[in-house]
């Protein structure tokens, strides 16, 4: 909005420092985002096996690969998980963080808290949820101890429930990060707009319902988007917690790839598997970017 | 003062320098999963006895298989390959011998006469084309019948189970007795050691070959296979609620503190049983299968040599081909590693009671089987197993889980 002045001619003899700095960047984006996908395209129509190969077989390996029922399964529990995992990670993350925000004094202390979760890494703490879920050692167990013999909360070992523990897992960890930016959001909001609410008597849930939650448009729209580039990733929960069973019962498509990436020596079908994940998280995250760009230029 | 440490320094320098110049022995970096306790104690051997044979070890130990194969296939294709890689002995490293990318090693298996020690199924692994392109160094076999006698004597179980009618009556008992009757560690790689255990006792040899080698639609659809799906799913039943996710070893720890009967498994529970402080024929038992003809599913593992730009390379690996295949070298490996040693001439008797067991089987020639990877392509292996695991947790039908086997081998 307030670009320096300069004439069009100098801005052609000397480039923009800003820019010069930013080449290194830039290029590295290029050539190994850009590249590696251009390869992983290349090698998915080929029939590389172990090494790569520079033979063409068109669109067989997509064939193959929509024809394996372990991928389509995939698919299928990451459409369920990821509106779960977002869902409720907005939801829970919004709370902590109109919590967080009341409290005027222990506020600092419950924010490291609730973001000290996103800090670890998903392979130690996963590795605690499963106990945490597993029936024979964890909560299960501990309930029954306390002479409650018929409870039950074996999701973890069920067939039709695993992903919701996934989901159950993942949101403990992924909500802090959106109490973050939703604090941030929420700090940012004039406080004489709040002030001449509460002047008018509206009620606190009214306030937030009609007031904040609007004007945090932008910071849930960047909360959403990064929760999305998690969720269609999602591996690290899986290994830790699951391995993707019992059976196949939670498998989710990163893993299917990095299987047949190394273990099952079929790169050109993983390559296949990641191309298609791809363009998914590219046709999801189209209308979420254009959407944070107008709830940015609302909020302006 | 200065002046003088800096010529000390300078004379240390020179002098490091001038030794490793005259050490110009073979230089072998070796790539390997080796890492817990009791396998890098079995690692330490065969580097020893290439020290002593007068080359230069250099380990490169990877935790994981899986991690350690796909690092030394990335460094073969980017053109820095380790002198030497860890992989099984089967299918995995067959591309990178049709694309010429492995030193053979025929000067040393020829001078050695591996062909006449080599069981069969490792022989047609390292020899294709006439070439030997890996040295065999262990034969583990992953469908042992491992039993806790504390459990069994709780149960009132007298006599090992000698086929399968008596392992699911023990089964019954030590369910009736509140213990877990089978512990079993669910996940895929663990269901299809079950499977082939009951595919190698129940259905035999010729039904094995027919399906993991000839990949035979007909054996596939057959009734005898049916009959095997059937026994597999019925073992589910002996599992318990906890089973699901857990990984072999806990399995093993069920075993040792006496909670549970059972476990079927490789032999590398036996260092865990070792590390426990328990004997085998003391606290635990193991059985290699039912019957006196029961196939021994041989796993191994081998040795690879990449082509190098390094002139030196050839010599390095050659050396090493001839130092772990060695008689002294094989038995103070096999000891510490819970394998059998690759050659039957030598004499095992330091060995525990279990591997005296294997190697006495390994004589017949006639019992010895490949494992499925010995046959099988990753990719198909790992198709099958995802059939299997799904069928191991789920209620199938099992016409439909033998159509989805014949199409996972198709491939």
């Amino acid at each position: 909005m307030n670009k320096p002045a300069a004439s069009p001619a100098a801005a052609r003899r000397a480039p923009n420092p800003a820019h010069l700095a930013l080449l290194p960047m830039a290029l590295t984006a290029l050539v190994v985002y850009l590249g590696s996908m251009l390869w992983s395209l290349r090698i998915s129509m080929s029939s590389s096996r172990s090494l790569p190969m520079q033979d063409f077989v068109g669109l067989a390996q997509y064939q193959r690969l929509f024809a394996n029922e372990r991928w389509l399964h995939s698919l299928h529990n990451l459409a369920l998980y990821t509106p779960l995992f977002i869902a409720a990670s907005l939801v829970v993350g919004f709370l902590l963080a109109v919590l967080v925000d009341r409290q005027a004094r222990a506020g600092g202390l419950l924010r490291a808290v609730f973001l000290y979760p996103y800090a670890l890494s998903f392979i130690a703490t996963g590795l605690i949820w499963q106990w945490l879920l597993n029936p024979e050692l964890g909560i299960q167990q501990a309930v029954h101890g306390w002479g409650f013999a018929g409870f039950r909360f074996d999701w973890l070992v069920d067939q039709d429930r695993v992903i919701y523990t996934l989901v159950i897992a993942t949101v403990w960890q992924g909500a802090g990060l959106v109490m973050a930016i939703l604090l941030a959001g929420l700090r940012a909001i004039d406080a004489d707009i709040l002030r001449a609410a509460r002047l008018d008597g509206v009620p606190a849930w009214r306030i937030h319902v009609s007031i904040v939650i609007p004007m945090l448009g932008f910071s849930f729209a960047t909360a959403a988007l990064l929760l999305l580039t998690a969720a269609v990733k999602l591996y690290d929960a899986v290994i830790a917690m699951t391995q993707g069973g019992p059976g196949t019962a939670s498998e989710v498509p990163a893993k299917f790839i990095m299987d047949h990436l190394f273990g099952r020596a079929n790169i050109a079908l993983a390559s296949a598997g990641a191309t298609i994940m791809v363009l998914t998280a590219v046709a999801l995250l189209a209308p979420l970017l254009y959407a944070r760009r107008r709830a940015l230029r609302a909020s302006r | 003062m200065p002046v003088a440490l800096k010529r000390m320094i300078v004379a240390t320098l020179l002098l490091a320098a001038g030794s490793a110049a005259g050490a110009a022995g073979p230089r072998a970096e070796v790539m390997h999963w080796w890492t817990s306790g009791g396998e890098s104690a079995a690692v330490r051997t065969l580097a020893d006895a290439y020290r002593a044979a007068g080359g230069t070890w250099l380990d490169s130990a990877i935790a994981g298989s899986e991690q350690a194969r796909a690092v030394a296939l990335s460094r073969i294709a980017g053109g820095d390959p380790p002198t030497a890689a860890l992989f099984n002995a089967s299918r995995q490293f067959r591309d990178l011998i049709d694309q010429g990318l492995l030193n053979n090693v025929d000067a040393v298996a020829e001078r050695d006469h591996w062909a006449q020690f080599l069981p069969a199924s490792i022989l047609d692994a390292v020899r294709v084309n006439g070439h030997y392109y890996a040295a065999p160094v262990s034969i583990h076999m992953p469908t042992w019948i491992w039993y806790s006698k504390a459990a069994f004597r709780k149960a009132g179980i007298a006599a090992e189970p000698r086929d399968f009618n008596e392992l699911f009556a023990a089964l019954d008992r030590l369910k009736a007795a509140g213990l877990i009757p089978l512990a079993h560690g669910g996940q895929a790689w663990q269901d299809n050691i079950v499977f082939r255990a009951v595919l190698a006792n129940q259905g035999g040899a010729a039904l094995y070959l027919q399906i993991f080698r000839d990949r035979d639609a007909r054996a596939i659809a057959s009734s005898e296979f049916r009959a095997v799906l059937t026994t597999f799913k019925r073992l589910h039943s002996y599992v318990d609620a906890g089973s699901p996710g857990r990984n072999w070893n806990d399995a093993t720890a069920l075993l040792i503190t006496g909670r549970a009967g059972v476990q079927i498994m490789g032999d590398w529970v036996k260092a865990e049983f070792a590390g426990a402080h328990q004997d085998a024929g003391r606290d635990y038992g193991c059985i290699p299968g039912f019957g006196p003809r029961s196939p021994y599913i041989i796993q191994g593992d081998a040795f690879i040599f990449p082509k190098s730009s390094d002139p030196q390379a050839l010599r390095a690996q050659l050396l090493l081909a001839g130092t772990v295949t060695s008689g002294a070298a094989q038995l103070a490996f096999s000891s510490r590693k819970g394998s059998i040693p690759i050659r039957a001439d030598i004499d095992v008797h330091t060995l525990d009671p279990c591997a005296q067991l294997g190697v006495s089987i390994m004589k017949d020639r006639t019992r010895q089987l490949g494992n499925d990877e010995s046959y099988l392509t990753p990719d198909q292996n790992g198709a099958m197993a995802d059939v299997l695991t799904d069928y191991w947790n789920r209620d199938r039908d099992v016409a439909a889980v033998q159509r989805n086997i014949a199409a996972a081998l198709r491939e």
